[in-house]
């Protein structure tokens, strides 16, 4: 382990907000693996005897408007919402990252053009961006990812844009250019190590955007399909009986908060750690 | 302080910034349009087969293609449609035979009323917890306010309005839970009806500024004009009114800016939940039926009111802060 490291440790060790983001999204990551093992019920399993049950010690969480046991249900709902939001923001930040390097260290007309098209993308209201893919797409779970990709692409662009332009001009670059170091070579092994700070904190502030966003769009029908579940689409269903039951809406939508909410610190506590003179 | 009359050079640059700014948002806008379209006609179903149903006579599904001139190449019915848009027709609805832009019209006021209500509500939550916080920095009260921030910007925004449905209108049954009544016809009940749905929309909101008010307000206290409005003996609150939360506003107005794009789409959901006659729902509505000319229209309403609130937002800075208005070039 190099001091780099050690001292990066240190410093998560001691911000709070490091840690209860970890281990909030650890704990989001084993539910997602391991919670389909320890799931009591069948998620998909109806008793229309035992419809919209409040907690009880057969049915912890109590039972939705089909008689399926909801925490059998949020244990295997987890792991679609993390499918999404990890995919998704993987392939914004990939493809973000690329598209504001080249435009940031190429500058001239390509970044006019690739800027103007994110200018466009962000113009749209997120979730309509994401309502109008899908209607065109299919609600299959890749679309989803696809279009909560897209609609994260442009936070990602324009992030690694702007540190690419803060970067350019200093004295190492200049230097590798000097040494008559390929351009492309510069921009992924010389500039990305020193921008990854901002990069790594924004992805895990909208891997958080991404849970709400995949929620929003179960609810609107748009997200994955029932029976199968997923955390919004839990809440979806279970808002119609709100007045009669409103237990299972409760829990999933604590489920969904306490997973945003550890991101959100994860990344609030990366922001203090990674580099303390970042804000 | 700023000369009453502006400067000549000043103000050409301020009319040349504020051209450049008003060409990129067309440039934007055209975009958005060309991509709506593409994406529109791209959605697999044919409006003309929802609309008369699985029966329908070959012959009668061609005259009505052709009636709407969607027989015709993509290229040739975008630049029809651009045409008609820009004397102002966005066309006619293939589903009601109503035109476009005369039921956008009715319900853009209430989303509008929705944003607005949200914006106003937001920022009285969030502003004054935001100074409470950063003037208690580190100590216990400002911790709870940040965790308390942090926690309303990682709930579902839709499920906090459910809450307070069930909460407000289910239980103690204070406000209706569902339904509108215009401002015209009765403004309290109009209030009323939208108080719920902007709490909903605003609470997630106020979290967000509250976070960026705070760290703005800390940056501006470390400045020397607060020491010496201080040391000049002005009262603490008027040093914090007058002059920390002026000049900690640019960012706070930056990020409201940017965060109008999420109010708008999240006014898509509770415009739902609440059923509300807004122009969320009209979207919505209008992709369920493949309706292209309500999709085309109101998409691109709802993009260049996005748009122009950012313009707006352009323009504040210059009040907010006069060194901009020089500055801009």
């Amino acid at each position: 382990m190099n001091t780099a490291t050690q001292g990066f440790l240190a410093r998560a060790r001691r911000s709070t907000q490091f840690v209860v983001g970890i281990t909030l999204v650890t704990l989001f990551v084993l539910v997602a693996l391991f919670g389909p093992l320890v799931s009591p019920h069948s998620p998909t399993a109806q008793k229309m005897s035992l419809r919209l049950r409040p907690p009880s010690a057969e049915y912890p969480l109590g039972t939705d408007d089909f008689g399926r046991d909801v925490l059998s249900r949020i244990l295997h709902g987890a792991m679609p919402s993390l499918q999404v939001s990890f995919f998704s923001v993987a392939g914004s930040l990939v493809v973000g990252v690329v598209l504001g390097l080249v435009a940031g260290y190429r500058g001239g007309w390509l970044d006019t053009l690739l800027m103007g098209i994110m200018d466009v993308l962000l113009a749209f209201p997120a979730v309509l961006l994401a309502i109008a893919l899908l209607a065109v797409l299919g609600t299959a779970l890749s679309n989803v990812i696809l279009a909560i990709a897209l609609v994260n692409l442009p936070t990602f662009a324009r992030l690694t844009r702007a540190s690419t332009l803060a970067t350019r001009e200093l004295l190492y670059v200049e230097a590798a250019r000097a040494l008559g170091v390929s351009p492309a070579r510069i921009a992924f092994r010389h500039i990305l190590p020193n921008i990854a700070a901002p990069l790594i904190v924004q992805t895990s502030l909208t891997i958080a955007t991404a849970i709400l966003i995949e929620a929003s769009l179960s609810y609107l029908g748009l997200g994955i399909q029932p029976p199968h579940p997923s955390w919004g689409n839990i809440l979806a269903s279970t808002y119609g009986f709100v007045q009669t039951n409103p237990w299972p809406s409760l829990f999933a939508g604590v489920a969904i908060s306490l997973a945003v909410l550890g991101f959100n610190l994860l990344g609030d506590g990366l922001r203090d750690t990674l580099d303390p003179t970042i804000r | 302080m700023l000369p009453s009359k502006c400067h000549h050079t000043a103000c050409g640059a301020v009319v040349k910034y504020f051209s450049y700014r008003l060409l990129t948002a067309l440039i934007t806008l055209f975009g958005v349009s060309v991509f709506t379209f593409g994406l529109v006609r791209w959605i697999p179903g044919d409006p003309v087969l929802v609309m008369l149903g699985p029966d329908a006579f070959n012959a009668d599904v061609e005259g009505i293609r052709r009636m709407y001139g969607l027989d015709r190449p993509w290229p040739v019915q975008y630049v029809e449609w651009l045409a008609r848009v820009l004397t102002g027709d966005l066309g006619v609805s293939i589903r009601t035979q109503l035109p476009v832009w005369s039921s956008i019209s009715q319900r853009l006021l209430v989303t509008v009323e929705l944003t607005v209500l949200s914006v106003v509500l937001s920022l009285i939550i969030s502003l004054p917890l935001a100074a409470v916080a950063a003037i208690h920095r580190g100590r216990v009260l400002d911790t709870a306010l940040s965790a308390l921030s942090l926690i309303g910007i990682s709930m579902p925004g839709f499920w906090l309005a459910i809450l307070l449905m069930l909460v407000f209108s289910l239980y103690l049954r204070w406000l209706p839970s569902i339904g509108y009544v215009p401002l015209h016809e009765d403004p309290l009940q109009n209030l009323r009806h939208l108080l719920l749905p902007s709490i909903g929309l605003a609470l997630p909101l106020a979290a967000t500024l509250m976070r960026f008010a705070r760290s703005s307000l800390l940056e501006v206290f470390g400045q020397d004009y607060i020491r010496t409005a201080r040391a000049k003996g002005l009262p603490f609150h008027a040093v914090v009114t007058k002059h920390a939360l002026r000049n900690a506003l640019i960012p706070i107005i930056t990020v409201l800016g940017i965060q109008v794009g999420r109010l708008l789409g999240g006014a898509v959901i509770v415009e739902q939940i609440f059923a509300l006659p807004g122009l969320g729902r009209f979207i919505f509505d209008g992709i369920a039926t493949r309706d292209y000319p309500v999709i085309q229209g109101s998409v691109l309403v709802f993009t260049a009111l996005f748009i122009l609130v950012n313009l707006f937002v352009d323009w504040l800075y210059g009040i907010v802060d006069p060194r901009i208005r020089i500055a801009a070039r």
